[in-house]
């Protein structure tokens, strides 16, 4: 689990709790476990995140290296927006790849971005750092920012879990595999 | 003294019979001092009729006895008294002229065929009494005035048509006549206006003034006196994103500069026929220039936004800083609206404390606009005294470059700070200490998140001057920083994700967040 500031006093929102709302996809891709995080942000602006429970992201994986490179000719790296419109910046569908992991167990994991919309930024600190996205994940260790579309800002959320629906979806894997165990 | 001489007859006789009024004829015959238009149409025509008849004898070929004087100057005042029926009534009263004799034919009171009825009806006692009417009941307070008037484009054609008309009588008597020769139909108009709404006013006319009273003029019914143009010269009329109709003046103008005479002629009589009806007055209009209105205000609310906030027509957050302000200047300067500036503004929820923020009001179409400094003083009171939300202070009349003024300070100033921090491991004194102690530190900002959806994706350097800190308990400090302007605290604070580098977290290797922020 990665370590999240723990607020001594619950009492404390922390940033992400004040200004953005928590979606959840689960086995994206059909890779089980992979789970990623939305954060919804009010404005409409999404930022992609790793869930607690994906793979990267449990004690004992190290990265060994992050690429921006998704394809021969298309690097996240080179998204370059203009712009109050944003001109210029890559567009994304649900099931777009915008990063891979490397792991030194030698998995390899591709991030997606589960929403529809415009690539603004991807996370260059977790190039140089890649634990940062171990420690903290929803926060400085994030994979992109993207914006959606705003006749689309509401229905992007329409595939995606609410933090209650993850977490029972957690634990019916919890109970899946101790029953098979 | 009439103004026309020998030299001008046959212009002024050609122009008299063919539907000419005699203002216009001054205008054509290059007449260029007031005194003669301001005199009444009445005398006007009169004194125009005295001067063809003298030594013209040879005019008056069909009829052995010229009837008398005495009986023409009664039908010309028959005539005169009928001009206020010419609207529906054109050309009712030349019957009753039409006696034989020619020089009565040549007393037109028709509407004058160049300018519509523009030096006839509409630039006496009259007509300017009724605009003052309007102007007096619109319930504005000036001092003076400027007026503006809008003729109807084509009446450059048909000036464009005597112009040639007039040249071309003149070239028999080895004249010329230049476009420039001619008076202008708005000069003459403002000449013989201008003293009439100053009397009928009180006011003088003065053309830098803030008031402005416009009027529009239309004549319809030759509305398709302009259209032969486009097709001679079509790019003269290119259709203009806002506007109704192509044929605009300036359109016009550029056309009858371009066109050939013969090309003219062959499309547009000249003379230019008499119209059955005079313009028609299609806009009465007053308005009164911004007046602007400054200060400083301060912000004791975390729950007030700079402006209304409203999504989806709902109403998110009770008032606003600019609405708490400016409603008052609204009503008390009896403005249409307004615009709120300021310089720099704040979040929602961060107090401005210290001297206050300066602003500027814009105030549209002001009915009033005379106070003394004790009227506003007594303004600035009642805004204070109307809400514990804001407070203004060095209420002020100002010029509108005040605004770009206030606007330069921004990018210049240095701004301070008091922020509430809170940090998720338990800190001592010792561990913010070295705070204090780092001075000009540079960051780098990108675009923070909260406002990326609306502003472009970028990353601003600024400069942190100094800091000071006070403990407050294990988890809490207070934060006093003297920044650039432009700086985002919240995120050089919280870090917004690591996108603000270096930020206070940072700096402390842990997390921060900020619980409160109020600027000075």
């Amino acid at each position: 689990m990665a370590t999240e500031p723990e607020a001594p006093e619950p009492a404390v929102p922390s940033l992400v709790d004040r200004y953005f709302t928590r979606w959840y996809k689960a086995d994206v891709k059909g890779k089980p476990c992979e789970d990623h995080c939305i954060l919804q942000h009010s404005n409409r602006i999404c930022v992609i995140t790793l869930a607690e429970s994906h793979p990267v992201l449990q004690s004992g994986k190290t990265i060994k290296s992050i690429s921006y490179q998704i394809s021969t000719n298309c690097s996240r790296l080179q998204n370059k927006v203009s712009g109050k419109c944003k001109r210029g910046a890559q567009f994304l569908t649900e099931l777009a790849p915008l990063c891979k992991i490397y792991c030194s167990d030698g998995e390899e994991y591709t991030i997606s971005s589960c929403v529809r919309g415009r690539l603004m930024e991807v996370n260059e600190n977790i190039l140089h750092e890649p634990s940062i996205l171990q420690e903290k994940p929803s926060t400085e260790g994030y994979i992109a920012v993207v914006l959606p579309k705003f006749e689309e800002s509401r229905s992007i959320t329409d595939g995606l879990l609410t933090q209650k629906q993850y977490e029972e979806v957690v634990v019916k894997r919890i109970h899946a595999t101790t029953a098979a165990s | 003294m009439f103004p026309l001489t020998e030299e001008n007859k046959h212009v002024a006789q050609l122009l008299l019979s063919t539907g000419t009024c005699p203002r216009c004829i001054f205008r054509f015959c290059g007449v260029d001092f007031h005194a003669p238009y301001k005199l009444p149409y009445k005398e006007l025509l009169n004194e125009l009729q005295k001067f063809l008849e003298t030594e013209n004898e040879e005019f008056i070929l069909d009829i052995p006895n010229p009837p008398p004087k005495k009986i023409r100057l009664q039908e010309l005042e028959d005539g005169i008294d009928g001009i206020d029926n010419l609207s529906q009534n054109g050309e009712g009263r030349v019957s009753v002229m039409e006696d034989g004799s020619i020089a009565s034919k040549n007393s037109n009171l028709n509407v004058c065929n160049v300018c519509l009825g523009i030096l006839q009806e509409f630039c006496e006692k009259e007509f300017i009494k009724k605009v003052c009417q309007k102007v007096e009941a619109s319930g504005f307070e000036f001092t003076n005035l400027v007026f503006s008037v809008s003729f109807p484009p084509q009446l450059s054609v048909r000036e464009h048509a005597a112009w040639l008309l007039v040249k071309q009588e003149m070239g028999k008597q080895n004249l010329s006549l230049g476009r420039n020769d001619i008076v202008q139909l708005k000069e003459a108009y403002k000449w013989i206006t201008h003293p009439l709404f100053s009397e009928e006013l009180g006011v003088p006319i003065d053309g830098k003034s803030l008031f402005e009273v416009s009027v529009i003029f239309a004549h319809p019914e030759t509305v398709e006196d302009c259209h032969f143009l486009r097709a001679i010269c079509p790019d003269c009329f290119k259709p203009a994103k806002n506007k109704q109709s192509v044929f605009t003046r300036m359109a016009v103008m550029k056309a009858l500069n371009k066109i050939k005479e013969e090309d003219f002629r062959k499309q547009f009589p000249c003379p230019p026929n008499s119209p059955k009806a005079v313009c028609t007055v299609l806009e009465i209009e007053c308005a009164h220039g911004a007046v602007f209105v400054a200060g400083r205000y301060n912000k004791y609310s975390r729950n007030l936004p700079q402006t209304p906030w409203i999504i989806d027509g709902e109403r998110k957050l009770e008032s606003s800083v600019e609405e708490l302000i400016s409603d008052h200047l609204l009503a008390v300067f009896k403005a249409e609206s307004f615009n709120f500036s300021s310089s720099g503004r704040e979040d929602v929820d961060v107090r401005t404390l210290g001297n206050g923020r300066p602003f500027a009001i814009e105030l549209v179409n002001p009915h009033r606009v005379h106070f003394t400094s004790q009227e506003i003083k007594e303004l600035q009171q009642k805004i204070n005294n109307s809400s514990n939300k804001i407070q203004v202070r060095d209420l002020q009349l100002v010029t509108r470059e005040a605004i770009g003024r206030m606007k330069e300070g921004e990018e210049e100033k240095t701004k301070s700070y008091s922020a509430l921090i809170w940090t998720n491991k338990a800190i001592q004194k010792k561990d913010i200490e070295f705070l204090n102690d780092i001075k000009d530190l540079k960051i780098d900002q990108k675009t923070p998140l909260r406002v990326l959806h609306r502003r472009p994706l970028a990353v601003r350097t600024r400069i942190i001057h100094s800091m000071e800190t006070r403990y407050v308990d294990e988890h809490h400090f207070h934060l006093y920083l003297k920044t650039q302007a432009g700086t985002y605290i919240k995120e050089f604070v919280h870090g917004d994700f690591g996108r603000t580098k270096p930020n206070i977290g940072s700096l402390m290797n842990m997390t921060a967040d900020i619980l409160e922020l109020d600027v000075e």
